[in-house]
């Protein structure tokens, strides 16, 4: 964790000399402090440790989520490895967070490089297109279950295209690719303003002297802008890869993970084990998810480390 | 999770700037534009907003069709005749006053708890960071940003129904926690600009810990407060994962879960079921449109969907 002090000091720096600039040092801390610190404390204990450890510790046994269990060792992670339904799961997430995330930042960065121009109607383009992130992911999933079943069908079949003409969510095939568009539009605003904010961020008189010097739009845009904003392509695409490992709503509303199982994410596999009575089984997925995540993370902030040191 | 902001420090400049940048864009170009507007990128951009506002018409549109209507596979025709018969259908399907009032509760009970307990512990970290228990509390909290839902779902599925939490409050409970990192990190950010003098003064005067924290320090944090009160608000209003697996009685359900009675039965009402859709979403954005500036600035002082 210490290594996130260091990932950004504007904001992440210990407050030390703050605290050193006051001038008189309590000897001891005051009860309030305690007070307002501890129900956080105790009920993050509760509600986040307590059930990480348990999980952790259940999936080296042979629970079923209720009465007797042995200790099994690694047999659940060793039988990972070999489950079909396991492994389909991690190809299918990865794959489509790998997809969705190069779709979401290409997109993303043009609409912003789009938003920060010169251009009518700033404020009321920038407020439409972050609408989708306020919209709660399985009703709009649900309506477009409603425009890829019924609505585009009709149009393929009206401009003959045979594999449009049919719902893509009833296609193994096509599916993740429905799963993706609609991931992506609801995932679109937050790595907008990011962007926004990073292109903002580049003084405008280096584009002065681009133009000065006789740059052309296209060259500034890879010249300039692209390297000064490289940071928050690193933090838009790890976060976004993060986030779409965890996709379960937009996935619910759409396919509930079929046709068959072939767009069950690594969480919807996880939560089986809730109703499949593999629990033990299903929790040592949830840890190994768990590892990928952390070492995303522990890659994130190394990343971002380093931008800074630069 | 949909909006469950984590952890993104971006640096100062970036959120300044995001705010004043209309001031300072002009000048930028400026001297080699002149001012001038660019039309045909305005409409490109435009087109693309499109894409935006294609489903909501359809959910706006088909809402008010009769059901003769919205079978007809017409995503786009206007309702000919306008009807309110999805709504009222709708209504009593889903019994929307009972699991509006569970959303709400849920929601305003998610703000609160954030508000108030990150506010909270920010202080105290904020003021006693020389003191390792403080500072270590700190990261401790913080790490629930690398602990995604589904990680801990299945034990926190058998630990509340074992505490009698399956329901409504365990879910509150767990919405206040997956969003606590993230408020304690905008607030120990912002604690740490507030000025040590102002805080000084007000002990001179003779106040406690507990009145400079509550007349001076909790009105300072407001704007912060705002943002992740709004934060705590998408992710809590929005949430399906959670309450779908947590909440045990189906009557007790939130909005969003309740949608799914769509996906089984009266699956061909698409009038009901989008009138449905077009109540729960509503509300989060009527929000939006009224704090739009808190929200954008919010996603650039560190909330990220993570």
């Amino acid at each position: 964790m210490t290594t996130m002090t260091r990932a950004r000091p504007t904001t992440e720096a210990p407050p030390e000399t703050r605290t050193a600039a006051v001038p008189r040092r309590r000897p001891k801390v005051e009860g309030i402090y305690y007070a307002f610190l501890v129900p956080s404390l105790i009920l993050f204990t509760l509600a986040i440790t307590v059930p990480a450890i348990i999980g952790i510790f259940f999936s080296f046994t042979n629970s079923i989520g209720f009465g007797d269990w042995q200790f099994v060792g690694l047999i659940n992670y060793v039988a990972m490895f070999s489950d079909p339904a396991i492994l389909q799961s991690y190809l299918f997430t990865f794959g489509f967070a790998a997809v969705t995330v190069v779709l979401v930042n290409v997109l993303a960065f043009l609409l912003a490089v789009g938003l920060t121009s010169q251009i009518r109607i700033k404020t009321g383009l920038r407020a439409i297109f972050v609408i989708p992130m306020v919209i709660s992911g399985i009703i709009i999933a649900y309506v477009f279950n409603f425009l890829f079943s019924n609505s585009l069908p009709l149009f393929g079949q009206a401009i003959g295209v045979e594999w449009l003409s049919s719902s893509i969510l009833a296609n193994p095939d096509l599916a993740w690719v429905a799963i993706v568009l609609v991931t992506a539009w609801q995932a679109i605003p937050g790595t907008l303003l990011i962007y926004i904010a990073g292109l903002l961020s580049i003084p405008g008189d280096v584009y002065e002297a681009a133009d000065i010097d006789g740059a052309g739009k296209r060259q500034q845009l890879f010249r300039i802008t692209l390297p000064l904003v490289v940071g928050y392509v690193v933090i838009n695409v790890i976060l976004g890869f993060k986030n779409f490992l965890n996709a379960y709503d937009v996935i619910v509303g759409l396919t509930n993970g079929g046709p068959g199982t072939a767009t069950r994410s690594i969480p919807m596999t996880i939560v089986t084990g809730f109703t499949g009575g593999d629990y033990a089984y299903q929790m040592a997925n949830a840890t190994m998810f768990f590892v990928i995540v952390i070492v995303l993370s522990v890659v994130q902030l190394r990343l971002s480390r380093g931008r800074n040191e630069l | 999770m949909s909006v469950q902001p984590a952890l993104v420090v971006e640096n100062l400049d970036a959120i300044t700037t995001l705010e004043d940048g209309k001031a300072r864009r002009p000048s930028r170009r400026g001297r080699v534009g002149a001012e001038r507007k660019s039309a045909p990128l305005t409409i490109l951009l435009i087109l693309c907003a499109i894409t935006v506002i294609v489903p909501l018409y359809v959910t706006l549109t088909t809402a008010f069709k009769t059901q003769a209507q919205a079978v007809d596979g017409n995503a786009f025709s206007l309702p000919a005749p306008f009807s309110l018969e999805g709504f009222i259908t709708a209504w009593n399907l889903t019994d929307f006053p009972r699991a509006f009032l569970v959303s709400v509760l849920v929601t305003a009970g998610t703000v609160a708890g954030t508000v108030i307990l990150g506010t909270f512990a920010s202080y105290a970290i904020s003021r006693n960071w020389d003191r390792r228990l403080f500072r270590w509390s700190f990261f401790y909290l913080l790490a629930a940003m690398f602990i995604p839902f589904p990680v801990v779902a299945l034990p926190q599925i058998q630990l509340t129904g074992l505490a009698g939490l399956d329901n409504p409050v365990g879910v509150t409970i767990l919405h206040v926690m997956f969003q606590l990192s993230f408020s304690i990190l905008l607030f120990t950010a912002f604690l740490r600009s507030i000025p040590a003098e102002l805080e000084e003064s007000a002990r001179i005067d003779g106040a406690t810990t507990w009145q400079t924290f509550w007349k001076l320090i909790f009105p300072l944090l407001a704007p912060m407060s705002a943002t992740v009160g709004i934060f705590a608000f998408l992710a809590s209003w929005n949430d399906y994962m959670m309450p779908s697996l947590i909440t045990s009685d189906p009557s007790l359900q939130t909005l969003p879960v309740v949608q799914s009675i769509f996906q089984t039965q009266f699956s061909n009402n698409y009038n009901v079921s989008f009138a449905s859709y077009l109540m729960a979403m509503a509300p989060a954005i009527i929000v939006y449109l009224f704090t739009q500036r808190w929200v954008m600035e919010g996603v650039t002082q560190g909330a990220v969907k993570g």
